[in-house]
């Protein structure tokens, strides 16, 4: 695991190398679904022999780490910035090759106002992210927008800096 | 007649009970704190009333004239008289001149006696001590876990006689409190004392709304991971959940007859307002918008739904048939007007409104429009009328906690509920008790 997160960590800066805009939140994810499974030919044809197996692995980790399935948004708003658009495509590339994932987008908000209105403005913003998800080619049977309002900060405190991570949408894989 | 039966009872027996009271009290101190009422402005008209001990009372684990007096100060209505202590019961006729010195025009007398069964025999009188009057009196026989409950329906009694209106002393209210990751739904005396959990879950708990029946309470639980909506049998714990649709469910409001629930759903995209049956069923909607719609309340006719919406580009209050309609905004001031109680006699609009970035609670007169922030707390949410439509309760932010308040309409008398440990929210004020 750390192995992996260190090779994370290393394309990483590979790549930032390459652009000075780039963040660690547009890394995309390795792919490692059904890259093994294409192999040309078959039993018994080209120079594959006849007794070959191709190993198929199901790959449970293909599910985005916790930072690559938060979308955060500014105050009062639930337009998705730029800076996710990546997050939003690695999500939805992953979602379009199994289509019997399912997830729940889910949306918050900061601690400032009621508790029903923020469940309305955090619905807002899951249905922005869903939207998204939709645009990229996602099915609709494989969503659901749901709110938690401000019901659950991941971060305490009254400062700009926890409520900036608490105003959010979580995909959450199901 | 089985007067004054409690000085039969043997010394130790006394002292036991009473040294058990006391350690009681000191272990249980901060949980079953009084409210503490804070008056602000002048020029109120409040009628001076003394509460003598009852008689026995002190061999009883509720202090019944303690309890009316505290229920009666925070109506805003009444100023209590210094007793100095006197003890007398119902039957005993009042000097009337030793009252009138004190400048009490009421006084209120009684007894409490354990009767042979274990129960206590609850009684009490009422004097205009300007006239000399006897105003009638009342008496219970009761368990012991219901002698707060004779309280609250002594100032009731004492509020009826004295106001013309109905008391709400003996009404229930739920709210909800979180100490660590643990939510719970509690059902309370209206005074926020005798708490008992409805339900316990790990997940948040938002709006609950009591039946118009007292009997069961429709809130928004998140223990599935998302907001679902709940009917809730207060007395048998029998949970049905009516509202499970894809997206969001919240904002559950009961139709006066308590046949239909409104509520907001997402299901068809977007916060919009549906009604339903209140045994759950398919919800019908009731307007179609691109905007947010939530929080809806009816009108205790049933003919109109207020609730807000942001279809003007902020929240503001709106009102529409309840069978759905052209909607006609109602709170014009701020760019931020949320959660809408009604007082049941339609004159008033208590909700929250945002002012210079803080969060305070507003009365409106509905048929002036005038509006009141009535509060100094910057972190008001969620009011809920009394049945009388006298008291607001409401939660807010103080010294860094969350606590609930009640507030007369004019904001002149606040009491706020002491002692709940962690975050205490979401009041709902129950209906009058049959």
């Amino acid at each position: 695991m750390i192995k992996k997160l260190v090779l994370v960590a290393g394309v990483a800066m590979a790549l930032s190398a390459c652009g000075s805009a780039v963040k660690l939140d547009n890394v995309p994810v390795e792919d490692k679904s059904g890259s093994n499974t294409s192999l040309p030919g078959g039993p018994g044809t080209g120079n594959v022999g006849e007794r070959a197996v191709t190993p198929v692995a199901l790959d449970k980790n293909k599910v985005p780490d916790a930072a690559n399935r938060v979308v955060y948004f500014d105050y009062d708003s639930y337009s998705i910035r730029q800076e996710f658009q990546a997050l939003i495509e690695t999500n939805a590339k992953l979602l379009k090759a199994d289509k019997s994932q399912k997830v729940a987008i889910e949306g918050h908000t900061d601690e400032r106002g009621g508790r029903e209105y923020n469940l309305a403005l955090g619905q807002k913003r899951a249905e922005a992210v869903k939207r998204a998800m939709g645009l990229q080619g996602v099915t609709e049977n494989q969503l659901e927008a749901v709110s938690f309002g401000k019901e659950k900060p991941v971060m305490a405190g009254s400062n700009e800096d926890a409520m900036a991570k608490n105003r959010r949408a979580e995909i959450s894989y199901r | 007649m089985m007067m004054f039966s409690s000085q039969h009872w043997d010394n130790a027996k006394m002292l036991k009970r009473n040294l058990l009271i006391l350690i009681g009290s000191l272990v249980c101190g901060s949980v079953f704190a009084q409210f503490r009422v804070e008056v602000s402005g002048v020029g109120l008209t409040q009628v001076p009333i003394a509460i003598a001990s009852f008689r026995g009372e002190e061999s009883a684990p509720q202090k019944i004239a303690s309890i009316v007096q505290a229920d009666l100060e925070r109506s805003g209505q009444f100023r209590a008289v210094d007793s100095n202590g006197a003890a007398m019961d119902e039957g005993s006729r009042p000097e009337v001149s030793i009252w009138r010195q004190k400048g009490a025009d009421v006084l209120v007398t009684g007894s409490v006696i354990r009767l042979a069964d274990g129960r206590f025999d609850v009684r009490m009188r009422l004097w205009d001590v300007v006239r000399g009057q006897d105003l009638g009196g009342q008496s219970y026989a009761v368990v012991a876990g219901d002698l707060r409950l004779v309280a609250h329906r002594i100032a009731d009694f004492v509020y009826e006689k004295m106001t013309g209106d109905k008391g709400i002393f003996s009404t229930r209210i739920a709210y909800v409190t979180k100490v660590g990751q643990t939510y719970n739904l509690w059902v309370a005396d209206a005074d926020g004392e005798s708490a008992q959990s409805a339900l316990k879950s790990a997940e948040p708990i938002i709006s609950p709304s009591w039946a118009p029946n007292g009997q069961q309470l429709a809130y928004v639980s998140f223990e599935s991971r998302k907001p679902v909506i709940f009917v809730h049998d207060v007395a048998s714990g029998k949970r049905r959940l009516v509202a499970n649709f894809k997206g969001s469910n919240s904002a559950p409001a009961w139709s006066p007859d308590g046949k239909t629930l409104a509520a907001t759903l997402t299901r068809d995209g977007g916060s919009q307002l549906y009604l339903m049956d209140a045994n759950g069923g398919e919800p019908r909607r009731l307007a179609q918008n691109s905007s947010i719609d939530t929080e809806p309340t009816f009108t205790s006719d049933g003919r109109s739904i207020y609730f807000v919406s942001d279809r003007g580009g902020a929240p503001q209050i709106y009102r529409m048939p309840s069978n759905g309609g052209n909607a006609e905004r109602v709170t014009f001031t701020g760019t931020y007007n949320i959660s809408p109680s009604l007082s049941a006699d339609g004159k008033w609009l208590a909700y929250i409104s945002r002012v210079s970035g803080v969060f305070k609670l507003h009365v409106m007169e509905l048929a002036t429009g005038t509006t009141n922030a009535i509060t100094d707390t910057i972190a008001d949410e969620n009011p809920s009328f009394s049945p009388n439509g006298r008291l607001i309760i409401y939660a807010t932010h103080e010294s860094g906690r969350e606590a609930l308040m009640t507030t007369t309409v004019d904001g002149k008398i606040k009491a706020r509920l002491a002692g709940q440990n962690g975050d205490i929210r979401e009041p709902d004020w129950g209906p009058m008790q049959k």
